[in-house]
């Protein structure tokens, strides 16, 4: 395995890269301590799913994307990702590894609102962006991926809202892989500070159906003391991209992470969404939905831990298979000692569409404390003949029938997703998989 | 517009290899009212699910005819759209499907392709009925019977039939559940229906029921046959009597439909 996962890239050619960038000495040395961590790392162990034969090794690291004068200029199938009609201003696009478009309202600039690619980050604002890059919420040196991350790091954004602001438009950003064999080694930061408030919006596409390329994406998310996040993702990455997708949050004394992610890769995919609840009154919903499909194999978890008084987390994840398409749902509840009177709710929820699809529900509650509540629902299962019988009892089509029950079993996460045109573009892409 | 006639000639069914109907010979004609009456597990759920053609039936002999066509070739969705509409006796709930979509979808594909209901003319329609029912518009938003009441579910089969307006309407107890004034309004809305072009067919229990909408012929359902059939004064005797006097009249000493003769 070792052989299987060595690094195309080498220590010269890292410190190059962050040579070019202009980054500061801090980010250097963190990739090239990442680099040496690679060869002596495990893989990660996804629960129930093994992923040694995956392709982690075969992609190109950089790209250049051209910029954009004007969003008329994008191509349909990323102009559909965006609210026209509003004229958001708070948006970012990246194209490969180049900042094609990037605006910001100058209202937020004004309240001193960072919404800015990753290495402009680091260079403007090293210091904060040193204080956060893979510290509270992941570490370099977690697993082999997270090294590797860390060295290669080639895209992102950082959001930064201060103290006291509160966003009412959310911040989009599309991340656009545009090269078929270009990985994205993205990292997202987003930090909201004391009572703040933000709603964030990405989407990750790829074309990539038979050129291979890896994604090995890592999200952090803080949220300081009474501070509220708003989280929204729509990933559809082509089925040549094998994606691990790190997407974690620390909230503290009061503060709320909300996820909704779309899970909509059509390639192999773990993706782990680990959220921890460091404060008193702090809380998560974490909302997940997928659709698997062909012969693809994906491995979900979704994770909160509980370490503050009276906290809440609540998990929610609905996952639709069909073809030979496998899929594993761990939902993790932890209560740690002294989280008294919190409460851990999931629930994880897999409609069959084939009699070779897979799906797995593995919900756990590790609970450290009496003081608590916490519950969890797990079904696997196909669509209900009775209820096709039913829609169809009314004139409506087995084909239309089968398709009102797909999309609203999966709509109570859709819903969530907080941009409209984002929402609409999920639910088309269902539709592109379920069909 | 003259109604449709639907005609049940010699109808047998199994289920999961136990014949339940064994011979159901029923016609309904547009402007008539039909009752089925009879007691509990005789096959009159069985006799509604088969015409709409419910998938866990097998109909192994008989025939069901719309207007002379073969409602038996027909799958379900063809079936409503042919004219026959049922009223299920348990209605499934549908999560994240609201009732209003799922009303609307029901409407059009009672229509052409390309000439489906606006969106405006559906709300009113969705509205003026639900006004009639006497039901809280914000069911409308609510996922499809999910989590609603007995009498809930009853008042929503109801609105389905009031706007899709079918030539055959089969009702399955859509009286039970529903406290006295919820069976005066549910009973308003079917007898609003009642004219030349609407035949239908209730099953029920009471006689309670019957007083509201008045049936032209009611039949006795037993050991998965009609036994008996007569007017409105039949449901009454039933009613005082019970159904002793039937089976003493015919002879019957078991009348649950499944048993092996
Ligand atoms: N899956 C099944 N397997 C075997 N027998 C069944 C099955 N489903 C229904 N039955 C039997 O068929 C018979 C008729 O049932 P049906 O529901 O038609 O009765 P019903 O007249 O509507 O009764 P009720 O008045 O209680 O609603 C019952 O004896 C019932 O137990
Ligand atoms: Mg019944």
């Amino acid at each position: 395995m070792a052989i299987d996962t060595k690094l195309p890239y080498e220590k010269d050619y890292v410190s190059n890269y962050s040579a070019r960038l202009n980054e500061p000495e801090w980010m250097k040395s963190l990739r090239l301590q990442g680099l040496e961590l690679v060869d002596t790392l495990p893989m990660p162990k996804p629960d129930k799913t093994n992923i040694s034969k995956w392709n982690f090794k075969d992609y190109k690291h950089d790209a250049e994307g051209k910029a954009i004068q004007s969003l008329e200029e994008l191509p349909n199938e990323i102009k559909v990702l965006l609210d026209l009609d509003n004229k958001n201003q708070n948006l970012f696009i990246q194209r490969n590894q180049s900042v094609a478009y990037q605006s910001l309202s100058s209202e937020l600039k004004a309240k001193g609102v960072i919404f800015t690619d990753i290495f402009s980050a680091m260079n403007e604002h090293s210091d904060l962006v040193q204080r956060y890059f893979m510290k509270d919420a992941v570490s370099v040196d977690e697993n082999r991926l997270t090294a590797l991350h860390t060295a290669l790091m080639n895209g992102g954004v950082f959001v930064y809202v201060p103290k006291n602001v509160v966003i009412e438009d959310p911040l989009q950003a599309i991340f656009w892989q545009e090269d078929l064999e270009v990985a994205s080694f993205n990292h997202v930061i987003v930090v909201a500070e004391e009572n703040s408030s933000l709603t964030y919006v990405e989407n990750y596409i790829s074309h990539n159906k038979t050129e291979n390329a890896v994604a090995n994406i890592v999200t952090e998310v803080i949220a300081h003391d009474n501070a509220n996040v708003s989280f929204g993702a729509v990933d559809n990455f082509a089925s040549g991209t094998t994606v691990y997708v790190n997407r974690r949050g620390v909230a503290y004394r009061d503060a709320t992470i909300d996820w909704a992610l779309g899970q909509m890769n059509d390639g192999n995919t773990v993706s782990e969404n680990i959220t921890h609840l460091i404060g008193d009154n702090s809380v998560s919903h974490a909302k997940t939905v997928t659709v698997g499909r062909g012969e693809q194999t994906q491995n979900f978890t979704a994770k909160i831990v509980h370490f503050g008084r009276n906290s809440e987390g609540y998990i929610l994840q609905h996952g639709v298979m069909k073809d030979s398409a496998s899929s594993v749902f761990n939902g993790i509840g932890k209560i740690e000692h002294g989280a008294t009177k919190s409460n851990a709710e999931q629930e994880s929820r897999v409609l069959m569409l084939s009699k070779n699809a897979r799906g797995d529900a593995n919900p756990i509650l590790l609970i450290d404390e009496d003081d608590v509540t916490a519950g969890h629902a797990a079904s696997v299962g196909r669509v209900d003949p009775l209820q096709i019988f039913y829609l169809m009892s009314r004139g409506i089509s087995r084909f239309e029938a089968e398709r009102l029950i797909i999309h609203g079993f999966l709509a109570p996460v859709v819903n969530e997703i907080p941009i409209k045109a984002v929402r609409d573009q999920l639910t088309q892409v269902i539709e592109g998989k379920v069909h | 517009m003259a109604g449709s006639t639907l005609e049940i000639k010699d109808l047998h069914v199994t289920i999961e290899d136990q014949e339940i109907l064994k011979g159901v010979n029923l016609t309904i004609t547009g402007g008539e009212f039909h009752a089925v009456m009879g007691p509990n597990g005789t096959g009159k759920s069985t006799l509604a699910a088969a015409i709409m053609g419910h998938p866990k039936y097998v109909i192994t002999k008989g025939s069901i005819l719309l207007d002379g066509e073969d409602v038996l070739e027909m799958e379900v969705d063809e079936r409503a759209k042919a004219g026959l509409f049922l009223a299920m006796q348990y209605p499934s709930e549908i999560t994240g499907v609201t009732t209003s979509d799922f009303l609307r979808s029901s409407v059009n594909a009672h229509r052409e392709e390309g000439n489906e209901i606006s969106l405006m003319k559906f709300i009113k329609e969705m509205d003026a009925a639900m006004d009639y029912l006497e039901m809280d518009k914000n069911m409308a938003q609510r996922y499809l019977n999910t989590g609603f009441s007995g009498g809930e579910k009853k008042r929503n089969e109801i609105l389905q039939l009031m706007m899709i307006k079918p030539a055959i309407g089969i009702l399955d107890e859509i009286d039970s559940g529903l406290d006295i004034d919820a069976l005066k309004v549910v009973s308003k809305g079917i007898n609003k229906l009642r004219d030349e072009s609407f035949g239908c067919l209730i099953i029920t229990h009471y006689q309670r029921l019957l007083e509201y909408i008045t049936p032209d012929k009611v039949h006795v359902m037993m050991q998965g046959r009609v036994v008996k059939s007569g007017g409105p004064e039949l449901a009454q005797r039933l009613e005082a009597e019970g159904y002793e006097w039937i089976k003493e009249e015919l002879g019957i000493e078991d009348e649950i439909a499944g048993q092996k003769a």
